[in-house]
């Protein structure tokens, strides 16, 4: 067996696999975050459950409509975007004007009731969903046995990476995102529904949450806490990115997936700590974090 | 009283008054739950109300105060005053590491920053099991005698015990906020430039702060784990640290009195709605809500206003 650091090669393609796709999660959930604080001035701490959310409905498709996972993944983002819109109209848009500490509050309130509602509904545990037929299968690469499943996820995670960069960079839609994140006064006086936008945004990036949970339901087990579980991270991920880039959010999280896979190779205790630890090494080196201008 | 306004002064006889008849009319280890969260929670108002820096993650010095006072005096056999004192102190000490890394960011990154710094003691307390029991925690922390000689077992000592450190904690924060010290605190959350350019170090300020407020957390986690004789996981996660948060908000940022309010509603509801299981999260999470859409002066903030007088 081909041995690299005192590690079999096979292991070491397992975590990095693994890590991908710890970091495909962390990129997609960041890249939301970064979108929404962009242009709305919130960080989105309720950006977890709405990954939950995702997850469940893509569960209830299945379950009480019959609607598989290809349904899922075209229908399951909408209703967790109309709910993140509804949230932005009737919530977040009164505090606008406030601090902005109290939107990270009350959207850590409103995480609270998506998670206690998911755990009245499902207890603590939650629900199983099963991966598509035409992926439960696992493939030979050679090099290392790998759950096709697995491998569709990071690919789908670039994808839709990919995607959204396109549109925030290289459309007309993005454009005015952009410009209204520079300078909403100006964008309106243009006669841009700058509200609208708003909505739009938040509404966006909360469905890439949703999509991100539909993603994630084969994979782990579709609980209430499976979004609190992940948004520490993200958060840190976010801190050592810094939130000025969408290609750095991206980055950052397939990055510290990496990371973190092969910590648990190398120093398995460390593996859930690891990402903090970078964060405070971040801070100390480069407060503004990796891709952020200076606050 | 020196340095309390009339309404401040007739509400700390209140205070005392309660504290004092309190465990006639319910249950004693409630009441002192309560006080353990309000020193917990003034701490954390003494950041958010004097500094206005949101922390997500002071539970992170609640719970190693705890696991530090518990397993001295479990493990150690060392006496109660020594782990709550030890509990204070290792909070500040971990409190003045964090504080140095997460005041290097403002606004909304210091409260990601502190999240994410309490999640490493989390998993810390996870994984070293020889110090926190791991999953189980630290089960019958035993309640030796104070000073080796003062038995705490009864029920009235230990009560006396938490309601004089509870009342000293509020004394002490009402000393800080109106202090000269507490003035440039105040300077600078209102306009750091204007500070700066006088001449102030901000930073260092903040850090005092953030000292003080984990070391009043690593104290109430000391006394929360003495009155419990237990000390568990779920003290030093997320949830402790979004509870905190809650009961600053509903009593009252920047008030003396509020995060006790806070604290007393917050306890009593958990308690109360025990058997509501996770409708208790879904209730906290939307007074969580409507605290900041309708009602962000908070309890005792909004009696103050009304009295136009700080309490």
């Amino acid at each position: 067996m081909v041995m690299v650091l005192g590690k079999p090669l096979p292991l070491l393609f397992g975590q990095l696999l693994l890590g991908l796709i710890n970091g495909s999660f962390y990129a997609m959930l960041s890249m939301g975050l970064a979108i929404i604080f962009g242009l709305l001035r919130i960080i989105n701490f309720a950006h977890g459950a709405m990954f939950m959310v995702g997850a469940f409905v893509t569960w209830g498709l299945l379950t009480y409509l019959g609607i598989g996972f290809w349904g899922a993944i075209i229908c399951a983002p909408l209703p967790v975007g109309l709910l993140g819109m509804a949230a932005e109209r009737f919530l977040i848009r009164p505090i606008y004007k406030l601090d902005i500490l109290y939107g990270l509050l009350l959207t850590f309130g409103l995480a609270q009731v998506l998670q206690g509602l998911a755990t009245n509904f499902f207890g603590v545990s939650g629900v199983s969903y099963d991966p598509p037929a035409a992926f439960a299968r696992v493939v030979n690469l050679g090099f290392m046995y790998m759950p096709l499943y697995r491998g569709f996820v990071v690919f789908a995670a670039i994808i839709v990476c990919g995607g959204t960069w396109l549109i925030v960079e290289k459309t007309r839609l993005g454009a005015l995102l952009r410009a209204a994140t520079e300078n909403p006064a100006l964008v309106q006086a243009f006669g841009v529904n700058v509200p609208r936008l708003l909505a739009l945004t938040f509404g966006g990036g909360v469905a890439l949450a949703g999509l991100a949970g539909v993603l994630a339901a084969p994979l782990y087990a579709v609980n209430p806490g499976m979004g609190s579980d992940l948004i520490d991270t993200v958060f840190a991920v976010v801190v050592i990115g810094g939130m000025g880039s969408i290609g750095g959010a991206i980055l950052t999280g397939f990055g510290l997936g990496i990371i973190e896979g092969f910590t648990d190779v190398f120093y398995p205790p460390g593996s859930a700590v690891v990402v903090f630890v970078v964060m405070a090494i971040v801070l100390l080196a480069r407060p503004a974090g990796l891709f952020g201008k200076a606050a | 009283m020196a340095g309390f306004s009339r309404a401040q002064a007739v509400s700390f006889a209140i205070l005392v008054a309660i504290v004092i008849l309190a465990p006639f009319f319910v249950y004693p280890i409630v009441a002192m739950q309560v006080m353990c969260y309000g020193l917990f929670a003034l701490g954390t108002n003494l950041l958010m109300g004097s500094v206005g820096l949101l922390s997500l993650g002071q539970a992170a010095y609640f719970g190693l105060g705890g696991y530090t006072a518990g397993y001295l005096v479990q493990s150690l056999g060392l006496t109660p005053e020594i782990g709550i004192l030890a509990g204070g102190l290792a909070g500040g000490l971990l409190g003045a590491v964090f504080g140095w890394l997460a005041i290097r960011r403002q606004d909304i990154y210091f409260a990601m920053i502190t999240l994410a710094l309490a999640q490493i003691v989390y998993f810390g307390a996870v994984q070293l099991t020889g110090f926190t029991g791991g999953e189980n925690g630290i089960q019958g922390i035993p309640r030796s005698a104070l000073f080796g000689l003062i038995p705490l077992g009864n029920d009235r000592v230990i009560y006396a015990v938490v309601g004089v450190v509870f009342l000293a904690g509020v004394l002490f924060v009402h000393r800080v906020i109106h202090s000269p010290f507490g003035q440039v605190i105040r300077a600078v959350r209102d306009n750091e430039p204007r500070m700066v350019s006088l001449g102030y170090r901000p930073a260092s300020y903040k850090r005092i702060i953030f000292i003080l407020a984990a070391v009043l957390a690593g104290i109430a986690g000391g006394l929360k784990a003495m009155v419990m004789g237990i000390q568990t996981l779920s003290d030093v996660g997320v949830t402790t640290s979004g509870l905190v948060v809650l009961m600053v908000l509903l009593g009252g940022i920047g008030t003396i009195f509020g995060p006790v309010v806070g604290a007393l509603i917050v306890v009593a509801m958990q308690y109360y709605l025990a058997p509501f299981g996770a409708w208790v999260i879904v209730i906290q999470g939307g007074i969580f809500v409507i605290c900041v859409l309708i009602f962000r002066r908070g309890i005792v903030g909004e009696v103050a206003y009304r009295l136009k007088s700080p309490l």
